[in-house]
């Protein structure tokens, strides 16, 4: 009855177990449990779980709300592309935009406080990985995906794109501040 | 094309000539795009050790995405073919149904595989194997991809096929054996992949050629991973049929018992689709219960069906050799276990690197919240090294070092290096999959060219530790592609020049598998009533390290930014 041949008894169903295997299906079948119920735990006592707020949008309709923000909120600017640098206020809406093949535009938060933050990209999926936290959102074009972040640390913070988005992938980074 | 049966002297196995035919142009087409695969992870590997970065950036690209085409698609699903093949005909030692249509699949399969490997060196193509809309590739990369999945198709249905042959011609008694029945488990699993990669893959070669205007970016990336996760449930339920298989050839184990191994099998069919979810957990549009059931396998049940075959496979092993008398201790079954023997040896090596890294990494990267902290990171790469370099390609290799005698009739050449190379292959690719997923743990992005941004304003640096994990990286992978590359030579050089061996008694009619002898059913030997105590002690041991390297992932969730 080796397993390349068939099995002696026809009902296979009906082969008994042994003891080593009971007690392990036993034991994986209480682990596999406390796996599922540690995701709903964490959604109701956790501080980490990815909203899924998600709207459609279009890239005219979220570069509108994006540049709204900027003209009301920029503070400076950055870079020689003159990137613009927003603090918007405590609890509001936030908006970065993902494009090949820059993140747009920079924001500077506070430590603490709560922000909705909308993604979206404009043209192919990009990643959302923000470092060093090591945050990862995927960013698919033609959804809104709307986050709620709290920064919990002061600091500069960069955000990568990790999913490749053509020629520039490498090139594409943004940053976030907090203070 | 009349079947002629031959009784390999051997090993006993009958192979029918239509089928013999029809698994060695798989197995040798599996090999050949395992070589390609093999000098682009060349390209790959030399290009991410950062003080090397070798290629530039647009031929960095698609030679990424040859490899991981090459090596996920081609070479895995050729050679499956081949093993679906082996069980069905030459396990059940029936005819093999419809040779010529078998034949059409494999021509089907080889242009397919060869049109979509020139569109991508062409350029213009260099879009990853996901190929996520909107970014297009030439309509020839899809053609060839869609080609190559109806091949693929059509082999299932032989195998189908062949199973009702056996069936009719009564060349078999009672059930299937137990890796058959693995098989019939990866080719429904099969059926339901192929179909998926075609709904999606067939409006996105329509979009290429301007047919269709819009094939939208998140309808695509579910229904896509709906295929690509399937397909690696194809190869797990494949290899862990091998292990079953070398576990009877290498030390005449029987199944400890048929129904639990069975019962693992059937919770695959039942929940293994499901986990294609895990590849969006960080993706908008989905509600969290739909993330949270779907991960998990609808309560991790596959998960529970994995844990099972990591016990009973080494359990197996273990009653065998306690019945031949190695009954010291808890492992002296261990100790003395055939080590020198590739076959074996492969097999080992790659069940304890698939659990232990393989498994553990991805239950904690499909977990919901978990996901953040590594999707898209080169953490993912480092985990899937591990499940189907380490699983399914030792597996694979280990299995052709069996099939050498037995199927291409050759004395292996260079025994002696054969003896290292599952050693070499599988411990430097488990070095290679731990420093991934340790430069992933840092964040490092994954398919990206250059990790110190040169020339970017808002450059951001990465601590040297990552520098350091990504140049491990480069030397490990160069040890495994070593490794890789004495398997092709063996391979390759028994077939041209290995010493012909004996075909065996052939007949015209084949040959029914005898009724198998009832036995006793596993009695208890070592400690405790337990029938394979140092593998249940093994089995601990992993679920000490799976429960500590989860939990201490939950605390660094927890010291994360607020996010709801
Ligand atoms: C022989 C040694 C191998 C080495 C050194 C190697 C190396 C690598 C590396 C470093 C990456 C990640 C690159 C990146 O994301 O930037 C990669 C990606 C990949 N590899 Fe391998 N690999 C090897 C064998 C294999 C085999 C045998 C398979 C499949 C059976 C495979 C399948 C893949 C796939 C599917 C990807 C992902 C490509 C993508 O992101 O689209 N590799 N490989
Ligand atoms: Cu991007
Ligand atoms: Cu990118």
């Amino acid at each position: 009855m080796s397993a390349i041949l068939p099995p002696a008894e026809r009902l296979w169903w009906k082969h008994p177990l042994d003891r080593v295997e009971g007690t392990w299906i036993a034991i994986a079948f209480v682990w596999c449990m406390v796996m599922f119920f540690m995701m709903v735990y964490w959604h109701v006592y956790g501080r980490q779980n990815l909203s899924t707020e998600t709207y459609k949008t279009t890239p005219e309709q979220f570069s509108a709300k994006a540049q709204a923000m900027v003209d009301a909120y920029t503070v400076r600017t950055e870079t020689s592309m003159q990137t613009p640098v927003v603090a918007p206020p405590a609890g509001s809406d936030i908006y970065m935009i993902a494009r090949l093949w820059n993140f747009w535009p920079i924001l500077e938060l506070e430590k603490d406080q709560t922000y909705r933050l909308h993604l979206t990209s404009m043209d192919y999926n990009h990643g959302f990985s923000l470092q060093p936290a090591n945050i990862n959102i995927q960013v698919v074009p033609g959804y809104e995906h709307v986050v709620t972040v709290t920064p919990n640390q002061s600091g500069t913070y960069s955000v990568v794109c990790n999913e490749f988005c053509g020629i520039g992938h490498h090139m594409m980074v943004g940053r976030i501040y907090v203070k | 094309m009349a079947s002629i049966y031959r009784t390999c002297p051997r090993s006993g196995l009958q192979f029918e000539s239509n089928a013999e035919k029809l698994m060695i142009a798989n197995a040798v087409a599996a090999v050949v795009f395992l070589l390609i695969g093999g000098i682009l992870a060349i390209g790959v590997v030399l290009t991410r050790w950062p003080a090397v970065h070798w290629l530039e950036a647009d031929t960095f690209y698609k030679v990424l995405t040859a490899h991981g085409i090459d090596m996920l698609i081609f070479w895995i699903i050729f050679f499956e073919i081949a093993v679906l093949y082996f069980c069905s005909s030459t396990l059940l030692r029936c005819r093999l149904a419809t040779p010529k249509i078998a034949w059409l699949a494999f021509a089907l399969m080889v242009i397919g595989a060869v049109v979509n490997n020139i569109a991508v060196y062409q350029g213009g193509s260099s879009v990853m194997m996901t190929s996520y809309v909107p970014m297009m590739a030439a309509p020839s990369f899809y053609l060839g991809l869609i080609l190559f999945a109806v091949g693929a198709l059509i082999g299932c249905f032989v195998f189908f096929g062949t199973l009702v042959v056996a069936k009719r011609d009564k060349t078999y008694q009672g059930s299937v054996p137990l890796v058959t029945f693995g098989a019939i488990t990866a080719c429904i699993i099969a059926v339901f992949t192929i179909v998926s990669g075609a709904i999606i893959l067939i409006p996105t070669f329509l979009k290429s050629v301007g047919v269709i205007e819009h094939v939208d970016a998140l309808v695509y990336r579910t229904i896509w991973w709906a295929f690509g996760h399937s397909s690696q449930q194809i190869n797990v339920a494949a290899h862990i049929s091998i292990w079953y298989a070398v576990a009877a050839i290498a030390f005449g184990a029987k199944p400890m018992s048929e129904r639990v191994s069975r019962g693992a099998f059937l919770l695959y069919i039942l929940f293994l689709q499901l986990a294609s979810a895990h590849h969006l957990l960080a993706d908008p549009g989905m509600s969290t219960e739909w993330k949270v059931v779907n991960t998990s396998y609808f309560m991790y049940f596959a998960v529970l069906a994995s844990m099972i075959h990591g016990l009973t496979i080494p359990g197996a092993m273990e009653v065998a050799q306690r019945q031949k008398g190695y009954d010291k201790g808890l492992f002296e079954w261990l100790r003395r276990a055939p080590w020198g023997n590739p076959v074996f040896a492969g097999v080992f090596i790659s069940l304890i690197g698939f659990g232990f890294l393989g498994g553990i990494s991805g239950v904690m990267m499909g977990t919901e919240q978990l996901n953040m902290i590594i999707h898209n990171t080169i953490y993912v790469p480092g985990h899937f090294h591990a499940t189907v370099v380490v699983g399914t390609t030792l597996s694979f290799m280990a299995l052709t070092f069996y099939l050498i005698p037995v199927l291409f009739r050759r004395e292996m050449i260079n025994p002696k290096l054969a003896q290292w190379q599952p050693w070499l292959f599988g411990l430097s690719m488990y070095f290679f999959c731990l420093v991934m997923m340790g430069a992933g743990t840092l964040g490092v992005s994954r398919r990206h060219w250059d990790m110190a941004f040169a020339g970017n304003a808002l450059a951001y640096e990465w601590p040297g530790a990552a520098y350091l994990m990504m140049g491990l990286v480069g030397i490990a992978g160069l040890g495994a592609i070593i490794g890789g590359a004495i398997y092709i030579w063996i391979t390759v050089g028994s077939l041209l020049w290995g010493k012909r061996l004996d075909a065996g008694r052939e007949s015209r009619e084949p040959t029914p598998i005898p009724p198998t002898a009832p036995t006793l059913a596993v009695q208890s030997y070592g400690s405790l009533g337990f029938a394979a105590p140092g593998t249940f002690v093994l089995a601990i041991i992993f679920l000490v390290s799976f429960v500590l390297y989860y939990f201490i992932n939950w605390k660094y969730l927890s010291t994360l930014w607020g996010l709801s």
